[in-house]
């Protein structure tokens, strides 16, 4: 594990415990536990837009969010993130798990 | 006279409409509740059909049956609702119905559409859905004179009504295939868009043991895009392959199409509501019972009836000026069906995952949390008599609307 990441908190499943710890340094290095090696323009797009949106409501975005908003294809979307990317990606972005996973 | 107006006669709405009508005065109020259908269906019956367990006359009764002599009914599908006005527009002779409170409890729907090649070659034939009664009735028929083959189970995508219904029909159907003689010639699976068999972490992978324990394979994180029907399989966004002989799908789930056209909802149909009051985000007298909201918690009738006495209260107390109290934590309740009449109980809310225990009463029971029993079995069985007969009424349960942790193990 990088010397950044113990630093910081995280909770049982893996989600930053405050939002506000994060940086994009942080991003980076989780993105590559989960398997990504490099963030590329496209993935920091919907980073940015899933940061954007928890600052207003609260909460990290659900996968049909994240397409509505950002206009990214779902297909595009497990290209960038696959597997879970609503999940990944609020892990990625220092957010809490996404509320659609109840 | 004002008017109070609940749209949707089912689990919610018919709490409701019980509970408010001994509250209101009724030389002050009228009250009405609206629904498109007669019948009112016990929908965790749906899960017993299939197995013959249940028939579909067990699971349907005359919703007029359960609405108090003092509350209109009409029966009518629902244009569209206008609440910066005030009214909903009705589609039977476009009547209009202006409103002073108005409580929405128009329910969650399953949306097979949303999944390409769901509908096409095959629906109710070797595809089919338990959470309509079409959809289960169809699979009874099915699963009659079935010789075996690989049986796939897959959740299209979260939130679903009641979430642990989809494993409660995996532990069935492995009951129901070795009663039959069967279980050597059937392959079972589960894919599930989650990482694992449940959405919380402590029952997750307690039940995740059950299903190892059972023999029924776990593919999990994985999103379904379309269905390949010549194969047939279920395929990923990422380009897995899941083949199946027998699909039992549990599609997307979304709030009514009135929500959508009246431009109410989220991307899913969801109202967005305050979670704890249960009041619109944006209509202080429109208010939210059931799965028609965005609460994150589980769309489930105990989480309805757990709503009830938090949003009739809140309700009374804005009639008098009174700010609403944050009240509801989220607390849900469920029986799991585990199969050869054992059954899980499991008990949470917003903040505390399900926890082994015993309920109602602390350290006695006689329902075990997060462990099999038989008592748990006869609970769930019981409880399409309790439902009937007590709670749509709105009558008194042993159980508090707030979760306890008394009795509990962290």
């Amino acid at each position: 594990m990088s010397t950044i990441l113990e630093t910081i908190e995280f909770n049982d499943e893996g989600f930053l415990i405050d939002p506000k710890a994060w940086n994009k340094e942080i991003a980076v290095e989780v993105a590559k536990q989960e398997g990504i090696a490099e963030l590329t323009p496209e993935h920091w797009q919907i980073i940015e837009y899933c940061r954007a949106t928890a600052e207003e409501s609260g909460a990290a975005p659900t996968l049909r969010q994240i397409t509505k908003g950002t206009g990214i294809s779902t297909k595009q979307l497990f290209a960038l993130y696959p597997k879970g990317p609503a999940k990944k990606v609020a892990k990625i972005s220092g957010l809490g798990k996404p509320e659609g996973c109840v | 006279m004002k008017t109070f107006l609940i749209l949707g006669a089912g689990t919610g709405g018919t709490m409701v409409a019980n509970k408010i009508s001994h509250e209101l005065d009724p030389n002050e109020w009228r009250i009405i509740i609206v629904d498109r259908f007669e019948t009112h269906y016990y929908q965790p019956g749906f899960l017993f059909i299939p197995f013959g367990i249940y028939s579909q006359q067990d699971v349907i009764k005359p919703k007029r049956d359960f609405i108090p002599h003092n509350v209109e009914f009409i029966l009518s599908d629902i244009e569209v609702i206008e609440p910066d006005k005030n009214r909903v527009v009705l589609m039977k002779d476009k009547k209009v119905i202006n409103y002073d409170y108005l409580v929405i409890s128009t329910g969650t729907q399953v949306h097979p559409e949303e999944t390409e090649g769901m509908l096409e070659d095959g629906w109710h034939e070797n595809k089919f859905d338990f959470y309509t009664i079409e959809g289960a009735v169809a699979l009874s028929r099915f699963l009659k004179f079935w010789k075996g083959g690989r049986m796939v189970v897959n959740i299209t995508e979260m939130p679903i009504k009641c979430p642990v219904a989809p494993l409660e029909f995996l532990f069935l159907a492995d009951w129901f295939f070795h009663e039959r003689g069967i279980r050597d010639k059937v392959d079972i699976t589960f894919a599930t868009p989650l990482d694992g068999a449940f959405t919380k972490p402590k029952a997750s992978s307690v039940l995740g043991n059950i299903l190892e324990d059972k023999g029924i394979h776990l593919v999990s994180e994985f999103n379904v895009g379309s269905v390949d029907n010549s194969k047939p399989a279920i395929v990923s966004w990422d380009e897995r392959e899941v083949e199946f002989d027998l699909l039992v799908t549990i599609p997307t789930n979304k709030g009514s199409e009135v929500i959508e056209r009246s431009g109410m909802g989220d991307e899913l149909n969801f109202i967005p509501i305050d979670k704890h009051t249960l009041q619109s985000d944006k209509w202080e007298n429109v208010w939210v019972i059931g799965d028609a909201g965005n609460a994150p918690t589980s769309k489930a009738g105990s989480v309805a009836h757990f709503m009830l006495d938090v949003l009739i209260e809140n309700i009374l107390r804005h009639m008098e000026g009174l700010a609403p109290q944050p009240k509801f934590d989220g607390h849900a309740n469920c029986y799991i069906e585990s199969g050869f009449e054992k059954g899980i109980l499991i008990d949470f809310n917003y903040d505390v995952e399900p926890l082994p225990g015993k309920y109602p009463l602390p350290g006695f029971g006689p329902f075990s949390l997060l462990k099999e029993s038989a008592a748990n079995h006869w609970g769930k069985m019981s409880f399409r008599w309790i439902y009937w007969n007590i709670l749509l009424k709105g009558g008194e349960l042993p159980f508090e609307s707030q979760m306890s942790m008394a009795g509990k193990w962290s």
